[in-house]
């Protein structure tokens, strides 16, 4: 049997790798894959670390949906990152600086699994042994979750909302703007509600957007 | 994308239990690892390869912008809703041991589940609103 130990060395040894492979890389799509690896590495490590739950947040939200939503960025930007304009030093000594700082606090943080750490010993009688009298069900993180720390997952959960909202307000009524588009501009015909993405033009811009994504499946269709 | 058979015959072999091992992830949460975030996630990422391999127009018929706006808030009603019923029930915001007076342990069961539910149901809208919009901004 491999010793918890060495799998986990061995796979912060990897999530260094990786990180440096990230940042010298100059195509962006090789990037994403690896920043999607990179989450599955740190999902893999939180799962020795006996956090089922946020390895499980990782691995989906990191590996998964960011890499898609970076991939989808990547198709509407570029797919390579530009040469560095000047010399990397006084960003490195940065970033050296603040990497020291932030191994020179872990000094003082208790072992993993210390009994008497902070976290371990506070509030008292801990959550761990309220939970299974208070609210009967097995998964302590759950119980923290949704009920004693129910306020702060309400909020996150608003977070999530406005973040959707800001998203659909931002991206939904500025799209790129196709030659039809242009035209009727010259015409001098585009209110400004169709252009917010609001009222009767958004429902003619969505359809048009519906139209031509058959249009592109019948083209793909015809070319394969 | 849509050409490839090989993908496309996987993909609609795999969707069915991508999105019952979200709804899993979802209710089971109490009792293993997972809850609303992870599988309102895992439920999204079902529709992204729905999208990938069939293309977006044909999630945009399956779940069309105008409901999945809705239902981005819905699933925040759903939980502050929770919330103002237990008020209403003489208890505390989100106090769910009121929802089953005589056994509060029990009521904290329900009212877990229920807005975990509020939780996955936004966190899956959010998630495939944000990537129809994106992948749907290059193609006007």
């Amino acid at each position: 049997m491999i010793e918890t130990e060495t799998v986990t060395v061995l796979l912060l040894a990897l999530l260094c790798l990786t990180a440096i492979a990230v940042v010298r890389m100059r195509s962006l799509w090789a990037a994403v894959m690896l920043m999607g690896i990179y989450s599955l590495l740190g999902a893999s490590w939180m799962l020795l670390l006996d956090a089922p739950d946020v390895a499980f947040t990782e691995a989906a939200v990191g590996a998964g949906i960011s890499t898609v939503l970076a991939l989808a960025t990547l198709a509407l930007t570029t797919t390579r990152a530009k040469e560095p304009v000047h010399a990397p030093w006084l960003p490195l000594a940065v970033v050296t600086v603040t990497g020291a700082a932030l191994v020179y606090g872990t000094i003082d943080m208790p072992r993993v699994g210390d009994p008497n750490s902070p976290a371990n010993s506070y509030p008292h009688p801990s959550y761990v042994e309220r939970t299974e009298e208070e609210i009967h069900i097995p998964n302590v993180v759950t119980a923290v979750l949704a009920s004693y720390r129910g306020y702060d997952t309400l909020g996150e959960t608003v977070v999530i909302f406005t973040a959707g909202l800001g998203v659909l307000l931002l991206l939904r009524g500025t799209r790129s703007r196709s030659p039809e588009d242009e035209a009727r501009e010259v015409d001098g015909g585009v209110e400004p509600e169709a252009r917010a993405g609001a009222g009767p033009g958004a429902e003619a811009a969505e359809a048009r957007d519906v139209g031509s994504g058959e249009e592109q499946d019948r083209r793909g269709a015809s070319s394969a | 994308m849509t050409g490839q058979t090989i993908l496309r015959v996987v993909s609609k072999l795999l969707l069915p239990y991508i999105l019952l091992f979200a709804l899993y992830v979802q209710f089971h949460g109490d009792y293993g690892p997972g809850g609303g975030f992870q599988a309102g996630v895992i439920f999204a990422a079902g529709f992204v390869l729905y999208a990938l391999i069939y293309g977006l127009a044909a999630v945009r018929r399956l779940a069309p912008p105008r409901l999945v706006e809705v239902v981005l808030s819905i699933g925040v009603l759903i939980f502050a809703g929770t919330g103002v019923a237990t008020m209403l029930l003489g208890g505390k915001f989100l106090e769910y041991g009121v929802l089953v007076p005589e056994h509060p342990a029990e009521g904290q069961h329900y009212g877990i589940l229920v807005i975990e539910f509020g939780v996955g149901v936004t966190v899956a809208a959010v998630m495939i609103a944000i990537f129809s919009t994106f992948a749907g901004r290059g193609r006007a």
